[in-house]
């Protein structure tokens, strides 16, 4: 099945619960219309939580620049004993 | 390392490597010579689709051509830029070899991480094998905090409402099986790296084995924020576009 489906279906079921438990009354009332706006605020946090640990946890690797540029020059070494003329950038 | 040699020279297969290029004159040289020097052991070709690059860029791979020969050289040029999907595919119509790597020209990609690519798809006999450059082992160099933030962001996002399966969405460095990347690149429309994010996302739903590979990815311009307002836009319309039709 579509993606969409699948979100919108779980997206329902949620619903259907939160209605289900209006009708119940295992909670009060007053706390369960707010559930959903709970609900929405913390998914909000987990997501800014995901991007923060994921900034402060980049995988960055400048050693990789250094090695690139042994690579650019053993190339154009190489080339250059080879006759082909590959310029400069 | 002797054993290292004897998995990947697998003889059995062949790999094609498509590289669309455009004013790519040094950087296909370099590229071209460091896929030599690690694959050494390993059956493939190399597919230089170029958009009528007016740097000469064609001009050197007919040189490359000479040296390494032309039937691991092959230079299928177009007129003009036609856009990357439809460079792939022009690239395809060519392939000769069981699996296709599609990498860039400008050495974000290093040509080191290709053994890797085959060593992991011959492992697990996965239909696509992408690098990602957001696992430990991997990484990203050149990018500023603000490039940082919104690629984090972005792949947040698009995590939470594709549910993808991959850690690197927009990663264009992949290895696919050859039947793998002709049925998912008929059923893609959009460009850019939205394309890329739609090929690997239709092969997520489609069903197919996806493994991921560490890279590492040097940004060629230092520092600068490539990200606009409007490839912000362009990337959020590409998310809603897939969340609806994949």
């Amino acid at each position: 099945m579509k993606h969409i489906v699948k979100i919108l279906s779980l997206l329902v079921a949620i619903s259907a619960f939160w209605i289900g438990l209006l009708q119940a009354t295992i909670i009060p009332r007053s706390h369960t219309w707010l559930l959903p706006i709970y609900f929405v605020v913390s998914f909000g946090c987990y997501g800014l939580l995901m991007v923060g640990v994921g900034l402060m946890q980049f995988p960055t690797c400048p050693q990789e620049a250094v090695l690139l540029q042994k690579d650019i020059t053993e190339a154009k070494e190489f080339f250059k004993h080879k006759g082909v003329d590959v310029g400069s950038d | 390392m002797a054993d290292e040699k004897e998995n990947i020279g697998d003889k059995k297969y062949k790999y094609s490597i498509i590289i669309p290029t455009y004013n790519e004159r040094l950087n296909i040289a370099i590229i071209v010579y460091l896929i030599f020097k690690h694959l050494r052991d390993v059956d493939f070709e190399i597919i230089v689709v170029d958009d009528g690059s007016p740097d000469g860029t064609q001009d050197i791979v007919k040189q490359l051509q000479q040296l390494y020969g032309e039937d691991r050289i092959l230079l299928r040029a177009r007129a003009k830029k036609l856009g990357l999907g439809t460079a792939y595919i022009h690239g395809l119509k060519y392939a000769t070899g069981d699996f296709v790597v599609i990498m860039d020209a400008d050495l974000s990609h290093h040509p080191k991480y290709l053994p890797s690519f085959i060593k992991k798809q011959l492992e697990t006999d996965a239909s696509i094998v992408t690098g990602t450059r957001y696992v430990k082992d991997g990484g990203v160099h050149g990018w500023n905090l603000m490039r940082k933030l919104t690629s984090r962001g972005a792949n947040v996002l698009a995590q939470t409402l594709l549910w993808p399966g991959v850690s690197d969405l927009t990663g264009s460095f992949r290895l696919y099986k050859k039947l793998v990347l002709e049925d998912v690149i008929s059923s893609c429309v959009s460009k850019g790296y939205v394309f890329q994010m739609e090929m690997i996302v239709r092969a997520s739903r489609k069903g197919y084995q996806i493994e991921e590979v560490p890279i590492t990815f040097v940004d060629r311009v230092f520092g600068t924020s490539k990200l606009g307002g409007s490839e912000i836009v362009e990337y959020l319309k590409g998310l809603v576009y897939l969340l609806l039709t994949t």
